[in-house]
């Protein structure tokens, strides 16, 4: 994944995140969101990691992480249990993305899932032109061998969240140089455009 | 075998007697009238715990680590054994710039309740009779060694541990600290441990107890009284326990198929096989140094803890409200306490609402690992316990 994209993408989630808040981190990686989290919002932290160097690195980092899985793991954590739950760049490589999504929904008060638009036009441009499947800088697997089972669009997603009765309080997307675009775009802009999507979801009806 | 073999066999078995009641390490006695009351309900009065400890206690009594030793393990965890002559058993992990760090931390180890190195347990003296105790002592918990260590901090007034560690029955003692005193742990590391003794664990140790008991020289227990030990029971014991300490994995790398010193089989019994020749090593060393009935009581120990058992059969249940952090690791060839287990602990952790680390280390050296030079479970440890230091306000590492 492109350096510069991922860490903008960390500080857009860190910037949704309230000081202080109990937040657990879905596919967290070498703990570098969880990291950010605790140095810059001091939030209570824990971390779900399937890779063992992964979780080997966060907590000899001194960060609160386990090994597990987003797919068979989170139904052992008790209905809201953290203020935010965050699946950042893990949804596509899930086995079921809409049971991850609705365990995210009943553990956080807040989901927040972040993924690569595969309904951006470059994407679009090289199935539709090539005839190939994508590779992009951002998606840099070949498709015999890539984690990523199932991608989505921005509109796949928001019709997931519909399905769900999950209300999106806020979503960004990234450009390819990793701003974020214009808020008041309608989504057909966004799916086009926006190389990544940030959503923070609730369950319908809770405050 | 030589004569020198015999004798110094003879000197080290008479050595480790000799602990059982007077340990070459600090002893804190409890008199007829302050008795240690046991789940079985017996009242254990005069009795003694005898301990190690490293490092220096700071001001505030906020810096002490507890570090709970395994089944056949002991105090000496980071000098020279006194009845062996060999490292202590965790040099790897507490020593001056270790993950323990004996620089930053005082650290206290205690021999468990019903062992043989000096605190209280069948291969000491009852007073009552003036004979040892053998199968006359009450039979011990995990819970009561937690209660007989737990007495030894109020004498050395530490209220609250920074961290309580071990292995295997010492990760058992871990789990029965946060759950029976929560508020006096700040931070917990279960290695290589189960909240529960599987049924499979419980089988190997009764195969244990079976050997120990059928052999002539146990006497129904009071071989002290004979002047004999149950040499030949307690070392089948011990070869058989040994095997589930590895892996076949470990087993085929380190001895395969390989002869003992000779080109082809003798077509007899004798250890043709390196792999025989080496539990036979570790039966015949462990009896100079290790109880039988010391082995009876401490396993019975392990078979007897069911940590859900104290709320109801809900693991997490026990761990309701506890604020200590946890840092679980398991070993991905240990077929005595696998992963599942640690896992099963890790769940009712989160479900709970604990903070909790989990590692499960890739190795092929089994149930042993965690004694062992192994780098990701020095790091793990090192970056736990830094950042478990840092939220409680201890100084920085030096180095």
């Amino acid at each position: 994944m492109n350096d510069h994209s991922s860490r903008v993408d960390l500080l857009l989630v860190a910037d949704m995140i309230e000081k202080g808040a109990r937040v657990l981190d879905v596919g967290c990686g070498d703990g570098s969101l969880l990291q950010i989290l605790t140095d810059q919002r001091q939030v209570d932290g824990r971390g779900i990691e399937l890779s063992q160097s992964g979780v080997n690195g966060c907590v000899a980092k001194g960060l609160s992480v386990i090994q597990g899985d987003a797919d068979t793991d989170l139904i052992d954590y008790p209905d809201d249990a953290f203020d935010y739950v965050i699946l950042s760049q893990t949804l596509q490589a899930t086995r079921q993305p809409r049971e991850v999504v609705k365990h995210l929904l009943r553990i956080g008060r807040r989901a927040i899932v972040s993924f690569p638009n595969f309904g951006h036009w470059r994407i679009r441009a090289q199935v539709a032109f090539l005839g190939r499947m994508p590779v992009t800088k951002n998606l840099s697997y070949a498709w015999y061998d890539t984690p990523n089972i199932h991608f989505c669009t921005i509109r796949d997603f928001i019709s997931l969240c519909d399905e769900l009765q999950a209300d999106v309080e806020k979503a960004v997307a990234l450009d390819r140089n990793g701003s974020a675009m214009r808020m008041n775009l309608p989504w057909a802009v966004w799916n086009m455009f926006g190389e990544q999507a940030v959503f923070m979801l609730k369950r319908h009806g809770i405050k | 075998m030589g004569v020198d073999a015999t004798s110094g066999h003879k000197a080290q078995s008479d050595l480790s007697r000799h602990e059982a009641d007077h340990p070459s390490s600090a002893v804190a006695h409890f008199a007829a009238h302050e008795p240690l009351m046991l789940d079985s309900g017996f009242a254990l009065a005069p009795w003694q715990i005898a301990y190690q400890t490293y490092g220096t206690l700071n001001k505030d009594r906020s810096n002490a680590i507890l570090i709970c030793h395994a089944l056949t393990g002991d105090q000496h965890v980071a000098n020279v054994n006194p009845v062996t002559g060999k490292p202590g058993w965790w040099t790897s992990m507490v020593g001056p710039g270790k993950p323990f760090d004996t620089d930053r931390f005082f650290i206290i180890c205690a021999n468990v309740l019903g062992s043989c190195m000096g605190t209280s347990g069948p291969a000491s003296l009852n007073a009552a009779t003036q004979n040892p105790w053998a199968v006359d002592f009450p039979v011990v918990t995990i819970r009561d060694m937690v209660r007989a260590q737990a007495r030894l901090l109020d004498r050395l007034g530490i209220e609250s541990l920074f961290c309580v560690a071990g292995g295997s029955m010492g990760g058992m003692q871990v789990l029965q600290w946060a759950s029976t005193f929560p508020d006096r742990v700040f931070s917990a590391i279960p290695l290589a441990t189960g909240a529960k003794h599987s049924a499979q664990n419980i089988a190997f140790h009764e195969v244990g107890r079976q050997a120990v008991m059928a052999d002539p020289d146990w006497h129904g227990g009071h071989y002290r009284l004979q002047g004999i030990r149950p040499e030949k029971g307690l070392a089948v014991a011990r070869m058989a326990a040994h095997i589930t300490y590895l892996s076949e994995g470990a087993l085929h790398r380190k001895f395969g198929r390989r002869l003992q010193d000779r080109a082809a089989p003798t077509f007899s019994f004798d250890a043709d096989f390196e792999i025989e020749s080496y539990l036979r090593y570790q039966g015949r060393s462990f009896v100079e140094r290790f109880d039988a009935n010391s082995y009876l009581y401490l396993t019975r120990a392990m078979d007897y803890f069911d940590l859900a058992d104290d709320a109801g059969g809900k693991l997490a249940a026990v761990f309701k409200g506890t604020k200590a952090r946890f840092c679980v690791a398991s070993f991905t060839s240990d077929w005595l306490f696998p992963t599942r287990d640690s896992r099963a602990i890790v769940h009712a952790l989160n479900a709970a609402g604990a903070s909790v680390s989990f590692v499960e280390i890739e190795t092929d050296k089994g149930h042993d690992a965690f004694l062992l030079d192994e780098p990701v479970l020095f790091a793990t440890t090192r970056g736990f316990i830094d950042a478990a230091a840092r939220a409680r306000h201890l100084p920085e590492a030096s180095r």
